[in-house]
């Protein structure tokens, strides 16, 4: 352990690391108790594997135009906003073909991306990275990023919390009050998305489903109060990222691996204990 | 005696006015030639068998449909206007039941038209603590959904719906999954709801009809008002869909399809 205090004083790719585990928990906490709450956590997963297609076309428009600015992360964003927008119209118009094609955009985001990544001039992309996750490649513009796209999505939550929640518990009554219950389910959708683009950083594509959804899960079995649960997740999520890096830093192995088990076995565990009643 | 109220009662005390209305989904007709008013102060009970038009009648009423002919006016204006006067209780079973929220946070929902940017008012919240109190349940209010009875849950509904500040409490199904021991309780609610204002009520729970209506409506494809009590021949016919069936039988055989006739 004292090898990781030595490391987070000498290196600043560590302290990257930890400042965006430590920031995107809050984003995470947040987020995660609404996926659960609202039990969009397929949703949530097609959304996070089909932002491979950002990326893929962000890596491939970067080398062959040279467009330096153009990052994964920025390529991220729109890819994650789009399939966000077209689920959310799936979900709304086609609810009896839902899964199908939520499954299709899933599918299809994730190739366009390979497919470019395919195509990309220059040397061969870390596609690991981006799939699995690696908290050690953080860059000063990805702490800067990620602090914007928090206070972002943490502004929004602020400033339409009540909205949020009547949509999640019951849409008709919310759209009956003259409150337009589908923007504010796309607006939910799109506050997922960007969460999920901070997650490809921290777990990657496929585990960071696991990193949103377990500390809120786990929350919710001991809090019956939202806030409680974002809470709860907020500090859960802490835990995992800071604790995830100390010991996966030494082990030498991806910080989203330890990550991911420590919050399955954290989840699994409270299952042997009862639900919290009032 | 059952009797057909096709003509509206027009005037000013009159709540809901509807006349000659159709609806279909699709190619089905649902609704056909339905005509009905509801005066101010009125307790009407909606009943008749599944598959009847009952829950499109109320998505009408809601302003969550929109009918292919016909009028329709709550308080003198269409459905989608009058909404802000209309208090909707839906079925409390709907709802996922480990949502984590409280009992004041879903009455407050009933202001969510007069939310401001950083949460509810004091006004807001002082309106859902007495809309709760009316249902007695002020002393739930910061109890967790989760953790109420089936029938303290369809309580916070109404109390949610009053929140809303109504002249038009519409409620559906709302003894349906209620434990008996709890329902006679949440039947005294409804009572006293009832002398303040008006009420339309889908139900199938017919004790339920003749303690709290004032008369009856029978939705099944077309609509039949019936005074109470009901004698058990209507209810027979009612739930039997004999009206249905025998308007279809002779809607058959004017068009030369016999096989539902009972002559040679």
């Amino acid at each position: 352990m004292s090898d990781f205090f030595d490391a987070v004083q000498n290196f600043s790719i560590i302290r990257y690391a930890l400042l965006v585990g430590i920031i995107s928990s809050f984003t995470f906490g947040v987020v995660g108790t609404f996926i659960v709450t609202r039990r969009i956590s397929y949703i949530a997963a097609a959304i996070s594997h089909s932002i491979l297609g950002g990326i893929g076309a962000s890596i491939y428009f970067n080398r062959v135009y040279e467009l330096e600015w153009l990052t994964p992360m920025l390529g991220a964003i729109p890819a994650a906003l789009i399939s966000a927008g077209l689920i959310g119209w799936v979900t709304l118009r086609f609810k009896e073909r839902e899964d199908t094609i939520i499954a299709a955009i899933w599918t299809c985001g994730m190739t366009i991306g390979l497919l470019f990544i395919h195509h990309a001039p220059g040397p061969g992309v870390n596609l690991e990275s981006f799939i699995f996750g690696d908290i050690l490649l953080t860059s000063q513009s990805d702490v800067i990023a990620t602090v914007v796209l928090a206070v972002v999505v943490l502004a929004l939550v602020g400033l339409f919390y009540h909205k949020l929640v009547a949509v999640c518990f019951d849409e008709e009554f919310t759209s009956l009050r003259g409150v337009s219950a589908k923007l504010y389910y796309f607006l939910l959708l799109g506050i997922v998305g960007i969460c999920m683009v901070l997650l490809v950083r921290v777990a990657g594509i496929v585990l960071s489903i696991a990193l949103i959804v377990l500390p809120a899960a786990t929350a919710s079995r001991f809090a019956n109060r939202l806030w409680s649960i974002m809470i709860i997740s907020i500090i859960l999520s802490i835990i995992y990222n800071v604790g995830g890096l100390a010991i996966s830093f030494p082990m030498e192995v991806p910080t989203g691996y330890v990550v991911v088990i420590a919050a399955s076995v954290v989840y699994a565990l409270s299952f042997c204990f009862k639900r919290r009643k009032n | 005696m059952p009797s057909d109220s096709k003509e509206p009662l027009l005037g000013p005390e009159t709540i809901v006015e509807c006349s000659d209305l159709f609806f279909r989904y699709g190619k089905t007709l649902v609704l056909e030639n339905v005509s009905f008013s509801v005066a101010k102060g009125e307790s009407l009970c909606v009943i008749g068998p599944n598959g009847g038009g009952k829950s499109t009648l109320l998505k009408l009423l809601l302003g969550l449909e929109e009918a292919e002919r016909g009028s329709l006016k709550i308080l003198g204006k269409s459905p989608e206007k009058a909404r802000s006067k209309i208090g909707y209780v839906p079925q409390a079973m709907r709802f996922d039941p480990l949502f984590p929220i409280t009992t004041l946070d879903i009455v407050l929902m009933g202001r969510l038209d007069r939310l401001r940017i950083g949460g509810f008012s004091k006004q807001c919240k002082a309106v859902a603590l007495g809309a709760l109190a009316e249902v007695e349940m002020a002393d739930s209010a910061k109890r967790a959904f989760a953790d109420l009875s089936g029938g303290q849950r369809q309580r916070v509904m109404i109390a949610r719906a009053l929140a809303c500040e109504p002249e038009l409490l519409l409620l559906d199904e709302p003894t349906a999954n209620i434990d008996l021991s709890i329902e006679e309780q949440f039947i005294e609610t409804l009572e006293k709801l009832r002398e303040k204002m008006t009420i339309m009520m889908v139900t199938h729970d017919l004790d339920l009809v003749s303690l709290l209506g004032d008369s009856v409506l029978c939705v099944n494809r077309r609509v039949h008002r019936h005074s109470l009590p009901l004698s058990g021949d209507t209810i027979r016919e009612i739930y039997s869909g004999g009206r249905r069936i025998e308007h279809d039988k002779r809607a058959r055989h004017n068009h030369g399809d016999h096989s539902g006739c009972d002559h040679e």
